[in-house]
Parts: C-alpha cells; structure tokens; sequence
C-alpha cells in the first residue's frame, strides 16, 4: 500500500535499524567465540536473539510497508521473542544435567554444590 | 468457556493473516482447520488458565515497555563485555528468590531472566531461581529485585487466574 510519503524516508529508516542489527549479529558471533566457557558463550548468542534479530526485522519491515508481509515480520518477531529464551534454558538446562559446570570467577557463589540438579 | 472463544479468535486471526485469502470456500476450509485445533486442544486438555493465559495479558503488556528497555542496555552491557573482556567479565552462579505463587509467574520470571542478555537461568527449584550471569552489573540488577517485583505484578493477585 502506498503511504503519502517520499518512500527514502522508509530507506533511510531501513539502514538505521539493519545497520546496528549486522553489527550487533557480528558482535554476538565474535562473542560466541572468545567467552570461556558454554554457560558464557550463552550470553552473546542472547545479543544476537534479542535485539540483533529485531533490529534487523523492524528494519525489514520498514521495506515491506502496510502489506501482509510486515503482519508476518512481526509474527515472526513475537515468536522468536517467546522460544528463544525457552531454547537457551533448554540449552543449559542439557549442560548441567551431561556434568558440565560453570567455570565462576567467584568462589563464594558456590549455588551449584549439588551438581546443578533440583 | 472464555478461553476457548479467545484461543478461537487468536488462530482465526492468525490463519487470516497468514493467508490473506477472501474466497469464501477457503475460509470454510480455515474455519474447519481453527475447529479441528480447538477440539485436539481440549482434547489436551491445555485450554486453561495456565496454557491460554488470557487474564493476565493486559497487564503484560504494561510490562513490555519497561522490559524492552532492559533488553536494550542489558545488550549493551553484554556488547561493551564482548569488545573489552578484560575485567568487565566476571561469570557468577546465584540465587535469587521469585516470589510468584504460581507456575505461570515462575514462567514468566525466569523467560524474563533467560530473554535479558547476561543472565541465563539454569534451574527453579522451590521458589528458587539458580541464574548464571556474565558480568557485575548484570549480577546486580538481577539482586536489585526490581524484574522479581514487576513480574509479580504481572502475575497479578492468586485466585484472579481462573
């Protein structure tokens, strides 16, 4: 649907949303790599699931305009929205139980003596 | 009753959407497919208050706002420790007491947890939530309470969920 609006506005929009979300994807990527250990590597995958992935859809649909598409953008965003914490805890949740404990840089917060198992 | 009629509602919906379609006998086809979820749904038995949870949905979404803004600077903090590791990361394990009665808050409480970058939750156990967290300031603003207030609030007061 045509707005009555000069359509660079929705260009320029476009870039401020995908630039900051390529780079944040990027970040996320280098993050997974250098962070210690799994429980670590957890963290910067959540950059790329939160606002990486969002930043790139919000700008995505800024291309789509007022149509169906951007109806499944943001259908597509809500989703990720509610399964990716869901996956990462599952995730965890799969280390603790295979034996694999945190690597803490503090010794007082010893909260997983008993193995990590409720 | 109530929650049958919204979930009706929601797939309709959602199948409208998705399809776009006007002809009358493919929205036939879309109202038998919404039917024939609803009847497997409560064949399930999940059409409840815990697996539909309609009654606390407005209150959610006066949560959004404020947890989107913690998404945001938990990115940043979480960005600012991938870039510069040296001293900003200082992984911990800790626990923090939820205070909601119900599963669906503990649900809502640790998603809100896991969906923030920084921290991880790992394990509930009795009103008890073992999170991981990356840094300090991600550490400290799980022990500041405040996400445990809020999604208390959201939860809203016991015997209102039904």
């Amino acid at each position: 649907m045509a707005l009555p609006i000069d359509p660079i506005i929705f260009d320029i929009l476009t870039w401020l949303f995908i630039l900051p979300g390529a780079v944040l994807l990027i970040i996320g990527g280098i993050g997974m790599i250098t962070m210690p250990d799994v429980f670590a590597r957890m963290h910067p995958a959540g950059v790329i699931d939160t606002l990486g992935c969002e930043l790139i859809l919000v700008g995505l649909m800024f291309q789509a305009g007022l149509s169906i598409v951007t109806i499944k953008l943001a259908l597509i965003l809500a989703f990720i929205f509610f399964t990716s914490p869901t996956a990462t805890h599952a995730l965890a949740r799969a280390c603790l139980n295979s034996g694999v404990t945190p690597k803490v840089d503090e010794e007082k917060s010893a909260a997983l003596s008993r193995g990590g198992r409720p | 009753m109530l929650h049958t009629i919204s979930l009706s509602i929601g797939l309709a919906a959602l199948w409208w959407l998705l399809s776009g379609y006007t002809i009358p006998l493919i929205l036939a086809f879309g109202a038998g497919s919404v039917a024939l979820v609803v009847y497997i749904a409560h064949r399930m038995d999940v059409v409840d208050h815990e697996g539909h949870p309609i009654q606390v949905t407005w209150r959610w979404l006066t949560y959004l706002p404020w947890l989107g803004k913690e998404i945001v600077m938990a990115n940043i903090d979480v960005v600012k420790a991938v870039l510069s590791p040296k001293g900003r990361v200082h992984t911990s394990v800790l626990r923090t007491k939820a205070t909601q009665k119900t599963e669906l808050g503990h649900v809502i409480y640790a998603n809100s947890i896991t969906l923030t970058p920084g921290t991880v939750t790992l394990a509930v156990e009795d009103g008890v939530m073992i999170v991981h967290a990356l840094t300090r300031g991600a550490a400290d603003g799980l022990k500041s309470g405040e996400m445990d207030r809020r999604c208390t609030a959201v939860e809203g007061a016991p015997g209102e969920d039904r």
